[in-house]
């Protein structure tokens, strides 16, 4: 694993952030026959390296975009853990008032401005959001994350066009799983190269290992260096896996989706495992750290699933609220 | 252009002078537009303006030429052909605290825009709770005549109706364009402002300061109390033609101009036809599921008993816009056609 120049500060978060997205996401599977989550859960398990390595480089003032795959990228980026397990049991205490669900996650605070649902919706307004913060002299950056089917999309080519023409500070986060709901890519793309798309517009564009959390921090740090500086957007495409079915709690190898061994074959390269092993060789935790870490996330997130279950349902007051 | 020559109507504004005995300040509807974005530039550094040719020689029909020489590029900003894209990148903005106004120079290129309209900005304040505010004007104008044919002619204000979350703005007079215009980029909402090009030469009284007109204010253009016709944009005119025609056979017509479609003043509409038992709606839309259907709905779920007889709505039929001459005439309804309409109104 790449990981050079990242400091054992880093390195914790990193790995802390990558559990707290996996233990999350079982939770939700362990939950969600209960079927008191009433909304639709996109699983990004086996995905979690990226949400982190590309969060663990933004300030809370950058501005970040998330799909409908989102609950890494608003863990990864310290959005509140009640907030959320509410929002997905659609109580008012919710991060979105129990209005979005688990496809609609935002966190103003620390600048995640809203997850779309439409592949390849989002795209254009993070650039829109880096077009106002250079209008504005915040410097603030501007995050996206899409899968793959979004480049097929007519608003990741505009958008892609509309960066580099006005040279804004957007970094566009490809999570390649291979997978638009059940088309694989070789249905939907004639060529195998995401990470070129920009070059025609002048965008550079870089093929990463996206089970690799520090392949993933060290080409985000390099995209957001460039955006800061002004030198414009840029594209990384990280190739990944979803382990579990486009939709639900469930896989979808017995459905004839995708093959098994396509599915093992990457149960091999789980990114928390090769992390946890790197971590151990390098001595910068212990297996009981580890466990203690476990134990500890643990104990949040059964906090977080009290407090959304002890919540309110939005009254029905609420129902007409918020549509301006 | 020859069309403007065609329809020239002055009236509104010449009576008003007379009638006021001081001078009124004169501008014309484009004018008025023109004026609201100088002003309202100059005023707030978060305005800006985007969209595909509007620093060009003509400046979208004269509306905004030669802003970007008063207000630079980066404020008056010149766009790919990307509606769809561009429309989520003025969104985007707005999440951020500008106020992007977007304009179409017709109203046919808002379909390619209809994803990050229907699907982002009409629902980004509600799937967050409110917490993420879209204060993003999109201004496009709808053509007629002179052979615009089907995809440069088009009146889809219903489609945008349709939708919760999206304001929509049609206003008649120079008045009202500059008006409403200063209050959709101050409020923290989408609007979906259509202006109409047979429009742009009305001459109306507009004050020099900033002001602002409400959303769901509708205002009574004439009094009357056979009728009540309601008139969209710019067939507000053609009512006011039919009005002067049916007053001189003793049918008096009450003329309301809603101004803002949504939301809609529905008590204005109600308020006069129970006084005057009888509702006409004449849209610049397609009658099917358009504006005059809900109208028409919405006066017959609140106020059956009043009606006299049957309401009627004028508006495009079943068809898409023709080029040539001889059949626009026929596609086109004008006075003409709500004089027929009403005349029989009153013998049913």
């Amino acid at each position: 694993m790449k990981m050079q120049g990242i400091d054992r500060k880093t390195f914790i978060w990193l790995f802390e952030t990558m559990l707290k997205i996996r233990m999350v996401e079982e939770k939700i599977i362990e939950l969600y026959p209960d079927q008191e989550i009433k909304c639709p859960v996109h699983l990004c398990i086996g995905q979690e390296a990226i949400a982190a390595g590309v969060c663990a480089n933004l300030k809370k003032t950058d501005y970040v975009f998330s799909n409908h795959r989102g609950h890494g990228h608003y863990i990864a980026n310290g959005g509140d853990l009640n907030e959320f397990m509410a929002e997905l049991y659609g109580r008012v205490t919710g991060c979105s008032k129990g209005k979005g669900g688990s496809m609609h996650l935002a966190d103003t605070k620390n600048g995640f401005m809203g997850s779309s649902a439409i592949v390849g919706g989002g795209i254009p307004i993070a650039v829109g959001a880096a077009m106002g913060s250079v209008m504005q002299e915040q410097k603030r950056i501007s995050v996206v994350f899409f899968g793959d089917g979004a480049t097929d999309e007519g608003t990741f080519n505009e958008s892609l066009n509309f960066a580099a023409l006005k040279k804004l500070p957007v970094v566009f986060v490809c999570e390649n799983n291979f997978y638009a709901t059940n088309s694989p890519a070789s249905a939907r793309q004639a060529l195998d190269n995401i990470y070129k798309k920009g070059l025609p517009y002048g965008i550079p564009g870089i093929k990463i290992d996206g089970n690799d959390v520090g392949e993933v921090f060290e080409a985000a740090r390099v995209a957001v260096e460039r955006a800061k500086n002004n030198k414009g957007p840029s594209l990384l495409e990280c190739r990944t896996y979803r382990w579990k079915g486009h939709v639900g709690p469930d896989c979808d190898f017995e459905t004839g989706c995708r093959p098994r061994g396509e599915l093992d074959r990457w149960l091999k390269k789980c990114p928390i495992e090769r992390f946890r092993k790197s971590i151990l060789k390098e001595g910068i935790l212990s297996i009981r750290d580890i466990g203690d870490i476990k134990e500890s996330l643990g104990r949040e997130i059964e906090k977080a699933v009290s407090f959304a279950k002890s919540s309110s349902f939005p009254k029905k007051e609420g129902l007409l609220e918020d549509v301006y | 252009m020859p069309w403007t020559k065609v329809y020239p109507d002055r009236t509104e504004f010449e009576n008003a002078r007379k009638e006021s005995g001081k001078p009124l300040r004169g501008l014309t509807y484009r004018e008025a537009i023109k004026e609201a974005f100088t002003q309202i530039l100059e005023e707030d550094s978060r305005v800006f303006l985007i969209g595909e040719g509007i620093d060009d020689a003509g400046g979208v029909f004269g509306t905004t030429k030669d802003l970007h020489k008063r207000f630079g590029r980066s404020r008056i900003i010149d766009i790919p052909i990307a509606e769809n894209a561009t429309t989520g990148i003025a969104i985007g903005a707005a999440i951020t605290g500008m106020r992007p106004v977007f304009i179409h120079m017709r109203m046919d290129f808002l379909p390619m825009s209809m994803d990050q309209i229907i699907n982002h900005a009409a629902k980004w304040s509600y799937m967050f709770g409110g917490t993420v505010k879209i204060p993003l004007t999109i201004r496009s104008i709808i053509g007629r005549g002179w052979g615009s044919a089907s995809q440069h002619s088009q009146s889809l204000q219903a489609l945008f109706m349709h939708v919760p979350g999206l304001r929509v703005a049609m206003p008649a007079t120079p008045y009202d364009v500059k008006g409403l215009l200063i209050s959709s980029v101050k409020e923290n909402t989408p609007v979906i402002f259509i202006e109409h090009r047979w429009l742009y030469e009305h001459v109306g009284y507009v004050p020099e300061d900033m002001y602002t007109v409400p959303f769901g204010k509708g205002v009574v253009r004439r009094i009357g109390r056979d009728v009540t016709l309601v008139g969209i944009s710019y067939m507000m005119f053609e009512s006011l033609k039919a009005q002067e025609v049916l007053q001189k056979h003793g049918v008096s017509v009450e003329v309301i101009d809603l101004r803002t479609l949504t939301p809609l003043d529905e008590d204005l509409i109600l308020e006069s036809v129970k006084k005057t038992g009888r509702l006409v709606v004449a849209d610049t839309g397609w009658s099917n599921c358009g504006v005059a259907a809900e109208i028409v709905s919405r006066v017959s779920e609140k106020a059956f008993k009043y009606l006299k007889s049957p309401a009627a709505r004028i508006g495009l039929p079943e068809s898409h816009t023709p080029a040539s001459s001889a059949l626009e005439k026929e596609f086109y309804p004008d006075y003409k056609d709500i004089v027929d309409v009403i005349s029989k109104k009153v013998k049913e």
